[in-house]
């Protein structure tokens, strides 16, 4: 039996990968700017007004407006926090974003080039070590801020992210199971008969949980309770450097969405030609990402104590549970 | 429980008069993350019904709250039809009404040969300080020939202070019509 890992044989020329993460880099931040707009619009609907509708045709030219805001604002750093790490937090978690969409599969290899920025022989590991990294941006940010509400916050992202990146893991690990592989493409190819979300479904109800707690967004928002925090871990953030932190939750949203995709909704397949592939990745990913904003227009923020026992209480034994079923099933099967 | 609930509860019996308080399921647990998923459904399905119902925004300075027939927004001076003489004839009882004390009003005589009123005299200064005005219409029910009537503007902002005194001739000139009236029914 061969090892679970990507088919190490199949490696692409330096320069397409070279211009693969370029790409992957244009793509992404063309998409946030969009899904800013999206979201703003579509809370708006739900709470039936309009949302930007002022700037260019439509509103379309409202993140325009914000980024040209935040970038032409003052440079200001509190005299409490610590330079350098103050600095490069927000970019840390820019990076693990975008370096985590290097491993989402939008198509299979056509003609020898993957539409995929690299098949890496550990697959999903490589998604929780960039999301563990992503962490650190935001505990650094919190820490080196030098303000209460940031340190606050910070922690309550740490204990977050911790809670729930067990029953993340634990989630995915069914589908993996299934698929005997940890690399994404074989995953997706292994779901040509069926998706994964009908035979995985308690482990994509629990993979969307983690996932939205994972993103720090609503009803799991606490690092950043605007109630309670100020801000939380951005509190001391202004200009660009709040934007790395809001293009960053966007960019981890998108992430969260392709990952949910590639595991339980069959990545590239669906009907129609191969050039269709990238298409229905991205359809499947929007759908997504509009129930990320349906749910935080509807659902309010939870309680910090309920956010634990959720994670702890509920969604571990779930997703543990599920794995055991699946484990039994592969192997009698 | 018997059909006649009021008799019943007279004299006091405690297994039947009693009413236990209805509580729901303790919180917390395997089933209340059930029951707390369920609630999100019913609340994604109450959000999702607002985006079918669609916006209830009025787009303000394009569109236009339609008000009332009977809307009290600034004031308008008026002149009868047929001669064209104003009707205050500057008695002051809408000054003496004015609980805000924003008008001003100095009568002076009539000309006989060239009346600017139907009456004895006439309104020589009349000055609503819209500043201070507090659209009360109470101007209006004290005037006794009419003259004066709340009107259906309601875009008074300006920059000035003293941009919002307004005198005799801009309260008597037909104002621009901005304000849509609301229609029977709506």
């Amino acid at each position: 039996m061969s090892l679970p890992i990507a088919d190490t044989t199949f490696v692409e020329a330096t320069w397409i990968l070279i211009v693969k993460s370029i790409v992957i880099f244009a793509v992404i931040f063309a998409i946030v700017p969009m899904l800013t707009v999206m979201e703003r619009k579509l809370l708006g609907r739900f709470q039936a007004r309009y949302g930007p509708n002022r700037v260019g045709p439509l509103g379309l030219l409202q993140p325009l407006a914000d980024a040209v805001k935040l970038i032409t604002k003052e440079h200001y750093r509190p005299r409490a926090a610590i330079p350098l790490l103050y600095y490069i937090a927000p970019s840390i978690v820019v990076f693990t974003g975008v370096a985590t969409l290097a491993i989402i599969p939008f198509g299979n290899v056509q003609d020898g080039f993957g539409l995929y920025g690299i098949d890496v022989p550990i697959g999903i590991l490589y998604f929780f070590a960039f999301s563990s990294i992503a962490f650190y941006g935001l505990l650094l940010g919190g820490w080196a801020s030098g303000s209460k509400y940031s340190f606050l916050g910070a922690m309550r992202a740490a204990a977050q992210l911790i809670s729930y990146e067990v029953s993340m893991g634990l989630a995915l690990l069914g589908a993996i199971m299934m698929a005997g592989s940890l690399s994404l493409v074989s995953i997706v190819e292994a779901q040509n008969q069926i998706w994964y979300i009908i035979p995985q479904f308690i482990g994509f109800l629990v993979f969307m949980v983690a996932g939205f707690a994972e993103t720090n967004r609503a009803p799991f928002d606490l690092p950043e309770a605007d109630a309670e925090l100020v801000a939380g871990y951005g509190t001391e953030y202004g200009g660009m450097r709040y934007g790395s932190y809001a293009l960053a939750e966007y960019i981890e949203m998108f992430v969260i969405s392709a990952v949910a995709v590639t595991f339980f909704l069959g990545g590239w397949h669906g009907p129609g030609p191969g050039w269709l592939d990238p298409i229905w990745v991205i359809v499947k990913i929007f759908v997504f990402l509009f129930l990320f904003m349906w749910v935080r227009a509807t659902v309010p923020r939870v309680r910090y104590d309920q956010l634990m026992s959720l994670g702890w209480k509920v969604l571990l034994p779930l997703a543990t549970l599920n794995v055991l079923v699946t484990a039994i099933l592969v192997t009698v099967t | 429980m018997s059909e006649n609930g009021a008799e019943k509860r007279f004299p006091y019996l405690p297994d039947e008069s009693v009413v236990a308080v209805q509580r729901g399921p303790e919180p917390g647990g395997v089933g209340g993350a059930y029951r707390a998923f369920g609630e999100t459904l019913r609340g994604l399905k109450t959000t999702f019904a607002r985006i079918i119902e669609g916006p209830v925004t009025i787009q303000y300075p394009e569109e236009k709250t339609p008000v009332y027939p009977r809307f009290r927004g600034r004031h308008k001076l008026h002149k009868f039809e047929d001669t064209g003489l104003e009707k205050c004839v500057g008695c002051s009882l809408c000054a003496a009404a004015c609980p805000a004390d924003c008008i001003r009003v100095v009568a002076a005589e009539n000309d006989p040969d060239d009346r600017v009123s139907a009456g004895e005299r006439y309104a020589e200064i009349y000055e609503i300080n819209l500043a201070r005005c507090i659209f009360c219409g109470y101007c209006e029910v004290a005037c006794p020939f009419d003259a004066i009537t709340m009107g259906h503007e309601y875009e008074l902002a300006d920059y000035n202070r003293e941009d919002l005194v307004f005198t005799k001739e801009m309260l008597l000139a037909e104002p621009i019509e901005r304000t849509p009236l609301r229609r029977e029914g709506e």
